[in-house]
């Protein structure tokens, strides 16, 4: 077996694709339902908001599980999060919006769930942009403080998500209440809780 | 060779043509009700099957007819849950013969009409309607169904009856999406008076010519095509004549954001998104929103003097 093969990130890189890979084979098989546009705008929607939980839960896992090499993978599971954020954006421009920029700035402007939401896309960028290597050693310290924008940008994304719907809040809480418990588990008594629960764990005397 | 007619046969053994011709007949209806038991029960309250008799009317469209599997498979009916395809998904629970529509409150004349009964109250039309969700999309549906005001001018409303209440069904073996309490049930919607009589508004019982749905609101339904969907209310069981402006469940759910009258307006936003377009279901590019919703010429004038942004 070539050793690429052997590379977890080969895996989670396939994973990754496989929402985008669903929504082309269901687009081409004719299973979009009667409202196509609307169908990729939530899926790509939905999976941003899972690409922001799974991005913020790498920290605390390793934490629980004391498996130091899962940061590895934060970065592709954040660029990931942007790439869905960026097909959701595009759809609502291109296909909502027809690239009308008169209505998608009232649209900013006046719908306060499009405005968070948008807002939670531009602070997106920046992080992005400075994912790869050189950018994390010339920002050196700054660079922690600035993607602590994530956090900012989950709660925008889940206000997002709780001010479109129109009755039933039960899937935007679940967002509300995964999203609490990952930044409760980064305050101090969440990162002792998660110390303990690793120490009394693992056998004693290791 | 002479062939004799046997003779042993006593004439007070031959039946009478009356009698056995009586009893012939008394067995084809029992044919016949076994192949309709064999078929489902009164087949005709399946959906899909043809309703007879249907006019065609001088309500209709020259816009393309929404395919009629959008129409019954892109539903929001949240009695049987929230999601768009929860309704067609679900909704065979929902048990439409026996069914009874009760007419009560200010008339003179209340009674309770059975839904076969109702069938045959007046010559179904078919009525090719746009229909407007305040969501933001649109279908165009050919609906198979009455006049309102048929059933109206039956119950002889008195003086005091101002405004008219729809109520669904509530019972939530049947409608598994009234376990949640996404809605306060069961499903209550209103119109004035005037709108109720008004000759778009219509007590639909099928589409495309065929037995309703159950997802699109079987057995009987409200269609006023002027107002945003949710005002159409789905299987109705009671209609009942009042004074005071109905609470309609919409009302009661977020007051600010969904009014009694709910006609369809571009100009007047929901509260969260622009209402000035929508998404005709099918179509690429979104459309222009017509102001009630393109039957301005019947009925604006009943809003007359009425500001309508109050009045949303």
């Amino acid at each position: 077996m070539p050793m690429f093969v052997r590379n977890p990130k080969l895996w989670l890189f396939v994973a990754c694709l496989l929402p985008l890979a669903r929504l082309v084979w269901l687009g081409f098989s004719g299973g979009l339902g009667a409202n196509p546009i609307e169908f990729v705008t939530r899926s790509t929607g939905t999976w941003t908001l899972v690409g922001l939980m799974v991005t913020l839960s790498v920290t605390p896992l390793r934490r629980l599980t004391g498996v130091a090499e899962l940061i590895r993978y934060r970065r592709m599971l954040g660029l990931f999060t942007f790439f869905y954020a960026c097909l959701h954006f595009v759809t609502y421009v291109w296909l909502d919006q027809f690239f009308d920029p008169a209505a998608i700035a009232r649209d900013i402007v006046k719908r306060p769930f499009i405005t968070v939401g948008f807002a939670a896309f531009m602070l997106l960028i920046p992080l992005a942009a400075t994912s790869t290597r050189a950018m994390i050693r010339r920002l050196g310290r700054r660079w922690q403080s600035l993607h602590r924008a994530v956090y900012l940008i989950a709660v925008l994304g889940v206000v997002h998500y709780l001010w479109l719907v129109k009755k039933d809040l039960t899937e935007p809480l679940v967002y509300g209440a995964v999203l609490a418990l990952l930044l409760a588990m980064r305050l101090p008594w969440g990162v002792a809780l998660l110390q303990s629960i690793r120490v009394r764990r693992s056998p004693a005397g290791s | 060779m002479l062939i004799r007619p046997p003779n042993d046969i006593p004439a007070s053994e031959i039946t009478p043509p009356e009698i056995y011709r009586e009893r012939r007949r008394f067995m084809q209806g029992m044919g016949a009700l076994a192949a309709g038991a064999a078929l489902g029960v009164a087949s005709e309250a399946q959906a899909g099957a043809r309703l007879p008799g249907v006019r065609a009317s001088a309500y209709t469209l020259d816009e393309d007819r929404t395919p009629y599997k959008s129409v019954t498979t892109y539903n929001n009916f949240y009695e049987f849950g929230t999601g768009k395809d929860d309704p067609a998904e679900r909704a065979g629970s929902l048990r439409t013969r026996p069914w009874t529509v009760a007419v009560e409150g200010e008339v003179g004349k209340p009674g309770v009409y059975d839904i076969d009964t109702l069938l045959k109250l007046a010559p179904l039309e078919e009525r090719v309607y746009r229909m407007r969700c305040v969501e933001g999309w649109s279908m165009v549906i050919p609906w198979v169904g009455f006049p309102l005001r048929e059933i109206i001018r039956r119950a002889a409303p008195t003086g005091n009856a101002k405004y008219v209440e729809f109520v669904t069904l509530h019972d939530p073996r049947q409608m598994p999406g009234q376990r949640s309490s996404v809605l306060d049930w069961p499903y209550v919607e209103g119109l004035r008076m005037d709108e109720a009589m008004h000759p778009l508004t219509i007590l639909a019982v099928g589409l495309y010519g065929e037995v309703l749905p159950n997802q699109n609101g079987a057995p009987v339904r409200l269609v006023v095509p002027w107002k945003y969907g949710f005002k159409s209310a789905k299987s109705i069981v009671k209609i009942r004549f009042v004074e005071k402006q109905p609470l309609t469940a919409w009302m009661k759910a977020t007051p600010s954001e969904y009014g009694f009258y709910s006609n369809v307006n571009p100009q007047v936003d929901h509260p969260r998104w622009s209402q000035a377009k929508e998404r005709r279901i099918g179509e690429f590019f979104k459309r222009d929103t017509l102001m009630f919703n393109g039957y301005g010429d019947q009925v604006a004038q009943m809003y007359r003097g009425m500001y309508l942004k109050k009045y949303f």
